[in-house]
């Protein structure tokens, strides 16, 4: 298994997610934003941090540069794709992945643990959690623009697809979330993105191992 | 060259949390009687070719997911 995360000017958790891709098995590379070159990867990461400044809209500018294009043709051919908070910024702004994320609605940046419900009731072919549906997973948030919001017919349609992949758990919504939404895929469930940094939980050092849940999910898509 | 600039602003219906903030703060100022207060954001540019700056707003500077914007030519320019 061999994991690409992609760097733009103003990521800050590419170190982590890095190691978090190591732990949960294989080889890890950084793939610098200007690179275009996917050749040989089998899954990639979009980590969290400002991309660009995140001047305009969080995630607007970077999902120009030429690293997000060679990502939107790998999604297409169905590689695996996992956009963590900013990541998941810039797969919504890239159309990569439905809906948006807006300015919290307290207008204050979270930085807790919060706790994740994992769940879709219908998820796609091979992208069934290892996590039997309802529990939670213990995870950092770290966002002033998590917000997640679309339309409430997207929302219906997600969710009838199973493409509500983790929700915030009943009171733990951070940020006024649409229907406690944490984190999504595609119709094809070949990309997810959520606005919690499972790359934060992969060490019992630092409290809890439960984000290599997100990554495993994304290495049994590749397989 | 020509001159232009894009308003661009949350889309009716989606709470707009920095419009509701400074709305809040209002009253303290002893300025009673404003509501529906929303925040957007204004971009100031000039172009060659006027004509495409539509397909660069849906492209760049409004996600038209969630914000409308209009484009307003400035005269004099």
């Amino acid at each position: 298994m061999r994991w690409g995360v992609i760097q733009f000017p103003g990521s800050c958790d590419e170190r982590d997610a890095l190691h978090a891709c190591e732990i949960a098995g294989g080889e890890a590379r950084l793939v610098w934003h200007e690179e275009r070159d996917l050749e040989g990867i089998d899954a990639v990461v979009v980590p969290g941090g400002f991309s660009y400044g995140d001047y305009l809209r969080a995630g607007a500018i970077a999902r120009f540069s030429p690293a997000m294009e060679a990502v939107a043709e790998f999604a297409a051919r169905g590689g695996p794709v996992l956009g963590i908070c900013n990541g998941f910024q810039v797969l919504c702004e890239a159309d990569l992945l439905p809906g948006a994320l807006l300015r919290n609605e307290d207008l204050r940046f979270v930085c807790r643990q919060v706790e994740l419900q994992v769940g879709q009731l219908n998820p796609p072919e091979g992208t069934q959690s290892s996590i039997p549906r309802g529990e939670t997973l213990s995870i950092p948030a770290k966002h002033g623009e998590g917000r997640y919001w679309a339309p409430e017919e997207m929302l219906d349609r997600l969710e009838a697809n199973g493409q509500v992949v983790y929700r915030y758990a009943p009171g733990q919504n951070p940020n006024g979330s649409a229907r406690d939404i944490a984190g999504v895929t595609n119709e094809a469930g070949n990309v997810l993105g959520l606005m919690p940094h499972p790359e934060h939980a992969v060490d019992a050092m630092t409290g809890s191992t439960d984000g290599l849940e997100v990554f495993e999910r994304l290495a049994k898509v590749a397989a | 060259m020509a001159k232009a600039r894009v308003l661009i602003r949350p889309k009716e219906g989606i709470l707009d949390p920095q419009g509701k903030a400074v709305e809040r703060a209002l009253p303290a100022l002893g300025f009673e009687g404003i509501e529906h207060v929303r925040v957007g954001r204004m971009v100031e540019l000039e172009a060659e070719d006027p004509g495409r700056l539509a397909e660069l707003c849906e492209k760049l500077l409004a996600n038209p997911l969630i914000e409308d914007y209009e484009i307003e030519s400035i005269d004099g320019g």
